[in-house]
């Protein structure tokens, strides 16, 4: 369990997290929700220790992060597994090679053991063969699930994703949601999603935090998120692309009659006294 | 200010080099690789420019001496021999390192930096200071005297060379300067020097690139600062170790 206390963060007079804390549950998929430049990347990047918060505490399982020594935080860093938004892969390395080096770095197994532990975890997101290539020579998405893998390969017990979605196609957004929420389960992970994509949260929000201008301002689950009565939450929810692709959805269930119902009702008029009611022609 | 803010940072850099590695091998895996990008990759051009440098070097010491019929011949070769060794080798040698592996040190960990590749190592519980620039480091400590070794001796066969197309002196009077009044002292200092300048060239050109904040911009004007800053600071510790060990 990781939990956050009253957490504060400025950058010269700007401040960026105005006193943020929330609890985060093992085994659940746990998504702090907000708008571009609501704090949500410095939040992330406060609790794994790549900033460090002005005042506030991080607690992984009772243990405050910014109060131990070094070696201590070394110890925690190797139970973390973080997913940057841009995959954040070693270019001059393999696929192979980058899920290999947290190995390389922090086990005395056997290469062959290593080895087999990269295969496995790139079989587990459905990468298999593909150990050769370079960053260069693989898609965005597979960039994605090899940054899963190698967040993985260490037995995490805890897993950050920042922005997993960005940049990705509806499909294979949805496939990296789906993998996350796998995963977390299979290995009862503590796992932290930083995402603005409403797609995600209906889709694997078992809770949700939103966070507005620095501040938490709703928490909650998929099933809520949709009754809330916060202002500000109805407002990124209606802004987002969510609601056109549930309006998508519908029309679909409806069949090309109302796709087509729905396409006259926004024709723009191209004769406006053609379209005109009889009463005002006359 | 803003220069001591810059040097407390660099001596923070230096000081979290010294850390005990998670696991030697990594590093002396990445140490190997480095000296195989400093050595070969700058190979070629040290020799080109090490066998012009004497070459052009004996060609104008002897346009300069030869007038005077009082200077023997044999002086040619005891002077290409000393400047080569005592100055061109290692501060010319290392001016140009410090435009071809500074450069590119800085600019591959600038684009780690930007690239959030460096955020990665620090997540995973790895030393990112000692692990990335530690082996820059020391694989240019090692590296470079060898490489300024070789230009000096370059330096001299380019001034050989030269000295017999041109004719100003025979081959054996060249030879007989070569050997006349050697002191094993000057090639002590030139691998002193070589030493000195590496370090200062892997670390501020490391320095420069792992700090960088921004993007492609700032990180090509990072590349340049640490090739400028690198070559100011090369020249200056060239006078103050000629100053110490000469007087």
């Amino acid at each position: 369990m990781i939990q956050i206390r009253d957490i504060r963060k400025s950058f010269g007079n700007q401040e960026v997290l105005k006193g943020v804390s929330a609890d985060f549950e093992s085994g659940k998929t746990s998504l702090i929700m907000g708008a571009s430049g609501s704090g949500k990347t410095v939040l992330i990047k406060c609790m794994v220790g790549l900033l460090k918060p002005d005042s506030g505490q991080v607690l992984y399982n009772n243990r405050d992060f910014f109060s131990l020594n070094g070696a201590e935080q070394k110890k925690i860093r190797t139970e973390i597994g973080f997913l940057f938004q841009g995959a954040a892969l070693f270019n001059s390395l393999s696929v192979e090679q980058n899920v290999l080096l947290p190995l390389d770095m922090f086990t005395n197994w056997t290469r062959a053991e290593k080895l087999a532990r990269v295969n496995e975890v790139l079989e587990r997101v459905g990468l298999e063969g593909v150990n050769p290539k370079f960053p260069s020579e693989i898609s965005g998405g597979m960039a994605k699930r090899v940054g899963i893998a190698r967040a993985i390969v260490q037995h995490p017990r805890y897993l950050f994703c920042d922005e997993p979605n960005s940049g990705l196609d509806p499909g294979t957004a949805g496939r990296i949601d789906e993998l996350i929420q796998e995963l977390t389960r299979e290995f009862n992970i503590t796992t932290v999603i930083n995402t603005h994509d409403m797609n995600s949260v209906m889709e694997i929000g078992e809770s949700v935090f939103f966070l507005y201008k620095g501040e938490k301002r709703w928490v909650g689950n998929k099933d809520e998120i949709l009754g809330s009565k916060d202002e500000a939450l109805d407002k990124f929810i209606f802004a987002s692309d969510f609601l056109q692709d549930a309006k998508h959805a519908m029309l679909k269930q409806g069949g090309r009659d109302a796709i087509r119902r729905e396409m006259a009702r926004n024709v723009p008029v191209a004769n406006p006294e053609a379209a005109a009611p009889e009463s005002s022609k006359s | 200010m803003h220069f001591f803010a810059h040097f407390g940072q660099y001596l923070l850099m230096i000081r979290a080099l010294f850390v005990k590695p998670e696991q030697f091998r990594m590093y002396w895996r990445e140490t190997l690789r480095q000296m195989e990008d400093i050595g070969v990759g700058s190979f070629l051009i040290i020799t080109v420019v090490s066998l012009f440098i004497g070459a052009v070097t004996a060609v104008q010491t002897a346009y300069q001496i030869f007038g005077n019929s009082l200077v023997p011949g044999y002086y040619l070769g005891w002077i290409v021999r000393d400047t080569t060794i005592l100055e061109l080798a290692p501060t010319f040698s290392c001016l140009i390192l410090a435009g071809k592996a500074g450069s590119n040190m800085s600019s591959e960990l600038g684009n780690m930096r930007i690239s959030e590749q460096i955020d990665a190592l620090t997540i995973m519980g790895i030393s990112t200071e000692a692990y990335l620039i530690g082996p820059r480091i020391l694989a240019a400590i090692i590296v470079i005297p060898m490489l300024v070794a070789v230009a000096a001796m370059l330096s001299i066969v380019g001034g050989y060379v030269s000295t017999m197309v041109s004719g100003y002196v025979t081959g054996g009077e060249f030879v007989h300067g070569l050997l006349t009044s050697f002191k094993g002292f000057n090639v002590q200092l030139m691998i002193i020097k070589a030493m000195v300048f590496a370090f200062l060239i892997a670390s501020v050109s490391s320095y420069q690139g792992f700090y960088v904040r921004g993007g492609s911009v700032e990180l090509g004007q990072a590349s340049t600062r640490a090739v400028v800053y690198s070559c100011i600071l090369i020249l200056l510790s060239d006078y103050v170790i000629a100053v110490i060990a000469l007087n």
